[in-house]
């Protein structure tokens, strides 16, 4: 497996630049004779068809939701980074480069982090031309507020709700763009595989949702932007159709897999109230800039109420144990604590897993109508949700599977190790290392949409031809054909278990064994329950319905399937990687203290993982991680 | 608590369609559950005995992709205020309730399956015009251009509008007026939206004329089911607009 990252030459600070001026190009009567396949229309894949689009190439964009403006990016509530230093305390791009690379605990790539700062700043003009309406200031000038992981306030917002306000700007762009016939919109559409011809992707399977067609789609270059895998844990924060499966289809014809143990497990989440529970629901990160993480000192309290514990008995841990960074410190520090004070008997709640967030002393500081104003949406979704009234008792919270910081590997132009196929946002692997920092996610996926992806694209088709490819090829006959038989073998296996069950099964596999804490013992027990559990599925599933109309439990189906292979995958590279670094900690390496501990001589590199057949063991290759600007440290948060 | 539904059931859009009662299915349901959790059950149970489940939509389940779309005891997305159905609890009910759940229904949001409709013509009128024409690239430095709080606030309002369809389905003519107004006010009232004004406003309503959606009588139950709370107001805005922007163009 080749994993030449292509790094361009010269200082970090003109890397881009250079590679710029270097790439080839294609004429504007050319482009207009390339097909491009766009599988995602999220931050990263809308906003890459949409420029795509602008630039006069033939886009087809896919998407499995009803309309492109209800990718899941669009449930981002707190706020996109960007060096743009409008407070003038101190930021840059070399700031916002170091921070991303420290808090990725130094697991990432120097050049693309550095680009994707970089970029940070053309983002937010970007959105607001789109008219994205940022919060503001009296003054007019664009607001600011801090998130964790940094000192500097660089993060914009709108509201609550700045993936929905980011990703509308998008959807407003790649309308436009579908009036004016640049892009073919596909909704309800869903890919099932991806084609290669001669080495190179070419297109993909989908099957419409409504129609339940298997149809083909051949295209120049195939760029996957379909999110991350969080719900291979069956509860986590993701939307209720997110999924692994063009990834992994992806993974099957040869694309590298890279790093798929890191997670990111957000520390302010509603915590699970029962066993019917669907979904997991975030409360921003920003709460935490006025919001104090507490639990009771001693055991006995757990059960009172918290009003009745007095306030030298509250353990306010992570002010205590972080003093420079308090409440703030990176999502995988505040989620580990939090389950750190629950394993020690001090969690709050049924069932004992929950810590307070309480914002008392703010509403006593910046009076009611403050705090209303910048967290009020979240406040009346907590009480809808929970029942409780925040402003007058603390909010419970725990930490929940969120991001997902793996993903297919990347070179510096986000090409897979497939020639033409590119991964965009969530879905690759290459610039939050292992663990993301709050804010950076809808950074990177415009980052790679608005702003790589249509100059390393054109780099790539310049050397290729124009002429159409057909869809009469023998290879996307035959992925139609398998396509078409995984789906009849569904229908027909008629089992006893529907296919949330085997779902719920293997997300409580996955959360025992491989979540916020690992340990050698546990992933060698999930790798003999997975595959007996993929066993099971295969023989005992109920799939009711047909192929031929929409079917929920089909589409349904096809996704758990594909989560029963990945989460092995997953397991194996938890379980190879023997060291603790960002959200992937294992019990083996940690300090007295219960911080992470990194094994630099052996593990600094992204493990990627080739697929070898499905009776095989997948080989693990090695993308060495250099670090010649942020010196390798233990990242301290104290 | 155990409760007694009656769902509409259609195969398909030319399939008539009807009511189907559930009780059994329906036993044993905790007010902790939030209203999609508790269909998550009765599906469950209709699949182990081999029946086709209820289809919905439902994506994020937290109240902002705008995919969830049902009429709960006549209400679009239920009984709660502010509120989309997946973030309806089961608190709202009591043991023994009648629960009718019905699909959006509008000409132009025709049924697909179950209690999903096609909401096509939403996007129909965004390509008309819901947009800025600008192309990735030429931005200026954003901060060049200082927009008041009270405007940002106010285009934000009309911004935080998701989409769902409900303004539609409550709407005794099924206008898709708060839907189109909001849009136009986020984008009318920002100032990187003013040049293409006139022609947004004449486009975005001719649009969503011609997608079959009735008109505005003023009744405002759009205003009382969205789950956003967008103002009424906004529809006042672009009727204002929009007779301007038809003068302007004679």
């Amino acid at each position: 497996m080749n994993l030449d990252a292509h790094i361009p030459e010269g200082p970090i600070d003109q890397k881009w630049e250079n590679a710029k001026f270097k790439f080839k190009l294609v004429n504007p009567a050319n482009k207009r004779k390339f097909d491009i396949i766009v599988v995602g229309s999220g931050l990263a894949g809308g906003s890459a068809a949409a420029t795509l689009a602008e630039l006069g190439y033939n886009v087809a964009c896919f998407c499995y939701q009803d309309s492109p403006r209800r990718a899941h990016s669009i449930a981002a509530q707190g706020g996109i980074n960007a060096a743009k230093n409008y407070q003038g305390d101190g930021d840059s791009v070399y700031r916002l480069f170091y921070d991303t690379v420290k808090g990725g605990d130094f697991r990432s790539r120097e050049a693309n982090v550095y680009r994707l700062a970089q970029v940070s700043r053309n983002i937010i003009d970007q959105a607001t031309a789109m008219g994205v309406p940022f919060a503001r200031e009296y003054g007019g000038t664009l607001a600011n507020r801090s998130f964790g992981g940094a000192q500097v306030s660089r993060t914009f917002y709108a509201r609550g709700q700045t993936g929905q306000q980011l990703l509308l700007g998008v959807y407003a762009g790649l309308s436009r763009q579908i009036k004016a016939g640049r892009v073919t919109m596909f909704t309800r559409h869903e890919m099932l595989e991806l084609v290669t011809v001669e080495g190179r992707a070419a297109g993909i399977v989908t099957r419409d949702m409504v129609s339940g067609k298997i149809e083909s789609h051949a295209g120049h270059s195939v760029i996957m932007a379909s999110g991350g895998y969080g719900n291979v844990f069956y509860l986590s924060t993701n939307a209720m159709g997110c999924n692994v499966t063009a990834t992994y289809r992806a993974y099957k014809k040869g694309a590298g897999f890279a790093n798929p143990c890191y997670t990111q497990i957000h520390p302010t989440c509603i915590p699970v109230s029962g066993d019917y529970q669907s979904k997991l629901t975030l409360m921003s990160e920003s709460l935490r800039n006025d919001g104090r993480v507490w639990v009771p000192k001693k055991k006995e309290d757990c059960g009172k109420k918290p009003s009745q514990i007095a306030e030298a008995d509250r353990d306010y841990y992570l002010e205590r144990k972080y003093p420079a960074f308090g409440n703030l410190v990176p999502r995988d520090v505040a989620s580990r604590n939090a389950k750190l004070v629950c394993d020690e008997g001090r969690g709050v709640g049924p069932g004992g897993y929950g810590v307070y967030l309480d914002f008392a002393e703010a509403i006593g500081r910046l009076g009611r109508p403050a705090v209303e104003g910048r967290y009020g949406n979240l406040f009346d979704m907590y009480q809808r949700i929970t029942g409780d009234d925040p402003y007058s008792t603390p909010m419970r919270i725990y930490p929940a599977v969120h991001y997902t910081m793996g993903g297919l590997w990347v070179d510096y132009n986000l090409q897979s190790t497939i020639p033409g196929m590119f991964v965009l946002g969530e879905a690759n692997f290459s610039d939050h290392g292992a663990n993301r920092l709050g804010a950076s996610a809808l950074m990177q996926g415009l980052a790679d949409g608005y702003f790589v992806i249509p100059y390393t694209l054109g780099n790539y088709l310049a050397g290729q031809n124009p002429k159409k490819i057909d869809t009469d090829h023998a290879a996307f006959k035959e992925a139609e054909k398998s396509c078409k038989e995984r789906i009849d073998t569904f229908l027909a296996i008629d089992g006893k278990r529907t296919v949330d069950s085997f779902h719920k099964e293997l997300g409580k596999i996955m959360w025992d064994h491989c979540g916020m804490a690992r340990n050698e013992a546990g992933l060698k027990s999930a790798l003999e329950l997975i595959p007996a559990l993929r066993e099971e599925f295969w023989q005992n599933v109920k799939v009711p319905g047909s192929g031929a109309t929409l079917n929920q439990s089909l589409e349904k189906a096809g996704r758990v399937a594909d989560f029963l292979e990945f989460g092995e995958l997953m397991v194996r590279d938890a379980l190879e990687r023997d060291e603790s670094a960002g959200g992937h900690f294992r019990e083996e390496h940690q300090s007295p203290e219960g911080e992470a501990v990194r094994d630099d001589e052996n593990f600094a590199h992204a493990a990627v993982w080739e697929y070898k057949g499905d009776n095989a063991t997948p080989v693990r290759h090695k993308e060495p991680m250099t670090f010649e600007h942020v010196k390798l440290a233990t990242r301290s948060y104290k | 608590m155990n409760l007694t539904i009656y769902v509409w059931r259609q195969k398909d859009a030319k399939d008539a369609g009807g009511f189907e009662k559930y009780t059994d299915e329906c036993k044993g349901i905790s007010e902790h559950m939030s209203f999609l959790e508790m269909l998550d059950v009765v599906n469950d149970r209709l699949t182990e005995k081999g029946k086709m489940p209820i289809a919905f939509d439902s994506d994020c389940r937290e109240g902002i992709c705008g995919t969830c779309s049902m009429v709960i005891n006549g209400r679009p997305h239920g009984p709660w205020k502010a509120t989309t159905t997946c973030q309806l609890h089961m608190r709202a009910f009591k043991d023994g309730d009648v629960i009718y759940i019905e699909p959006w229904r509008s000409k132009a949001f025709p049924v697909i399956q179950d209690l999903i409709v096609d909401r096509k013509a939403f996007d129909t009128i965004i390509q008309a015009g819901g947009y800025i024409s600008t192309n990735c690239g030429s931005a200026p430095d954003a901060n060049s251009m200082l927009i008041g709080k009270e405007v940002s606030d106010s285009a934000m309002d009309a911004a935080a509008c998701i989409g769902c369809g409900a303004c539609v389905a409550a709407c005794p003519n099924s206008s898709a007026m708060l839907f189109t107004a909001a849009k136009l006010a986020h984008m009318n009232t920002l100032p990187q939206g003013k040049p293409e004004e006139a022609q947004r406003t004449l486009s975005m309503v001719g649009a969503m004329d011609s997608a079959g959606f009735g008109n505005c009588s003023n009744h405002l139950e759009c205003e009382a089911a969205c789950p956003k709370e967008i103002s009424g107001q906004v529809i006042a805005a672009m009727n204002r607009g929009y007779a301007k922007a038809s003068f302007g163009k004679r």
